[in-house]
């Protein structure tokens, strides 16, 4: 049957073994392309002509914003597959997303926080960019906090599963009202930065930094879904095997 | 129907609801729910008391001077009612889940989305509306005009509609949960955030003496959307937490 390939990445030691196998090629492949896009993003591309070398914050800041929003959408459809489909794995994928999600969005926040004091002049100012992520970093906190209210897995499982999929609804509704929020406020006019087309110089690194983060994004949440994996199977016979081996 | 009259009787109430439709059933539990509020009035007055506690803190916490009162007003009213209503949300779900209840509903072989929302509506009733009413005293202590007040009920009782039902998902997700109240506020407040904005700009220039019909009318449409799909995901939360 051309779906039992589909059907064995349902089984923990199956996903346990390929994880072991898969994570060192996204590992490598994230590390070169990272420090390339870090070399060329650092040291080739040109100085911007209005903030100077200050702008190079970007290749750190923006892709930990898109692996902000990325990660809650692979949480929230891992957490309906297993919700759907009772896959105790697919909830297991949903469990190693949260902290990772929580981490780049508090790293969007921080490095937000860092370009924005030489360039606005302020660690924090209330733009619906930077409150919506603030409200993203609630809903992880909130997500691992009713994960981590239940001592029955398959109870926490599915609970935190319902509450990512809620906020699939909800965070595009988030995103929309903060920003009218703000628009239908009087802007500090300071607060927008002139946005001009990106040169290939600086978009080109950009670009590798959004892959590289993407497949480091890969390789760590493997890892930690091996270690998730080892945590809901102890007592299972497979563990004693795989683990010796 | 006088016989379901004793809601300490949960299994009466459900055996008499599966002959009617689901709306007969909703109209039930809504009944038996509001009687039962009427006899432990404690849990309609602790949320408005807290409510109006908090309006109070802010003038000592800040100024007395009604003119600067009145431009945090909206704001205090509003996270004032978003607090007030997390506090009554604990107990949406609670009583009903710790006696089986919920149970009851959940195998009564009624659509348990039509009793969650039954239950929400009551739940709107005993706080989301008392609520509104307190709102335009606190108001116009915070200084707004006496023109402006009608609206301030208005709003507010728009608002608390939908955040009744966002919050009757955290309740009946943390339905199990042993002292969830904090985890239930972390879960529910992200979600009511886009609440908390049209609820208060639409209150904001309803103070201001301009036309809030924009932001009331975006309120109302999270209202409804919160009608259609959030009794549907709260009973599939309840059902989740009963396992």
């Amino acid at each position: 049957m051309a779906w039992t390939w589909f059907h064995r990445l349902g089984s923990p030691p199956y996903i346990y073994g390929l994880a072991a196998r898969l994570t060192p090629w996204f590992a490598w492949s994230a590390g070169l392309i990272l420090i390339a896009a870090l070399f060329a993003g650092l040291v080739l591309a040109p100085p911007d002509y209005q903030q100077g070398e200050g702008y190079r914050i970007i290749f750190i800041h923006a892709p930990c914003g898109w692996m902000s929003t990325m990660v809650y959408s692979t949480m929230a459809v891992s957490a309906a597959v297993g919700l759907i489909w009772r896959i105790k794995v697919a909830h297991a994928v949903a469990a190693s997303c949260a902290t990772l999600g929580a981490s780049f969005t508090a790293a969007t926040l921080a490095t937000g926080m860092l370009w924005g004091k030489p360039m606005w002049g302020t660690y924090w100012e209330w733009d619906p960019r930077l409150t919506f992520e603030l409200v993203l970093l609630f809903l992880y906190l909130g997500y691992m906090g009713l994960r981590a209210s239940f001592e029955d897995v398959q109870r926490a499982d599915r609970a935190s599963a319902f509450l990512a999929i809620v906020g699939v609804i909800d965070v595009p509704l988030i995103h929309y009202s903060v920003i009218w929020w703000n628009s239908l406020h009087q802007a500090p006019s300071v607060m927008k930065l002139g946005k001009p087309t990106m040169p290939p110089e600086m978009l080109v690194p950009l670009l590798m930094m959004f892959l590289g983060f993407t497949l480091f994004f890969v390789a760590v949440l493997l890892t930690r879904l091996r270690g998730e994996v080892l945590r809901r199977e102890r007592t299972a016979s497979w563990i004693r095997e795989a683990v010796l081996q | 129907m006088s016989t379901v009259a004793q809601p300490s009787v949960p299994t009466r109430a459900s055996s008499a609801a599966v002959r009617g439709s689901a709306l007969a059933a909703a109209r039930l539990v809504l009944l038996r729910d509001l009687r039962l509020a009427f006899r432990k009035p404690e849990h309609i007055v602790q949320p408005l008391a807290f409510f109006a506690i908090v309006t109070t803190l802010f003038p000592l916490s800040t100024t007395p001077e009604l003119s600067r009162l009145r431009e945090i007003a909206p704001g205090v009213l509003w996270v004032a009612a978003l607090l007030s209503g997390l506090l009554a949300l604990e107990f949406l779900f609670r009583d009903d889940a710790q006696d089986g209840t919920l149970e009851q509903y959940a195998l009564s072989g009624q659509s348990l989305t039509w009793l969650i929302l039954a239950k929400t509506c009551a739940h709107w009733l005993l706080t989301g509306l008392p609520l509104a009413l307190l709102a335009p005293l606190a108001g116009g202590a915070l200084g707004a005009p006496a023109a402006a007040l009608p609206s301030i009920t208005v709003t507010i009782a728009i608002g608390t509609v939908a955040l009744s039902l966002v919050g009757a998902i955290g309740a009946a997700l943390t339905i199990g949960v042993k002292r969830g109240g904090v985890l239930l506020s972390v879960l529910v407040l992200p979600l009511a955030v886009p609440i908390l904005i049209f609820g208060s700009r639409a209150t904001q220039l309803a103070i201001a003496g301009e036309s809030f019909v924009a932001a009331l009318e975006l309120l109302g449409a999270m209202a409804v959307l919160g009608v259609t799909l959030a009794p549907l995901a709260a009973a599939a939360a309840v059902r989740i937490s009963l396992e």
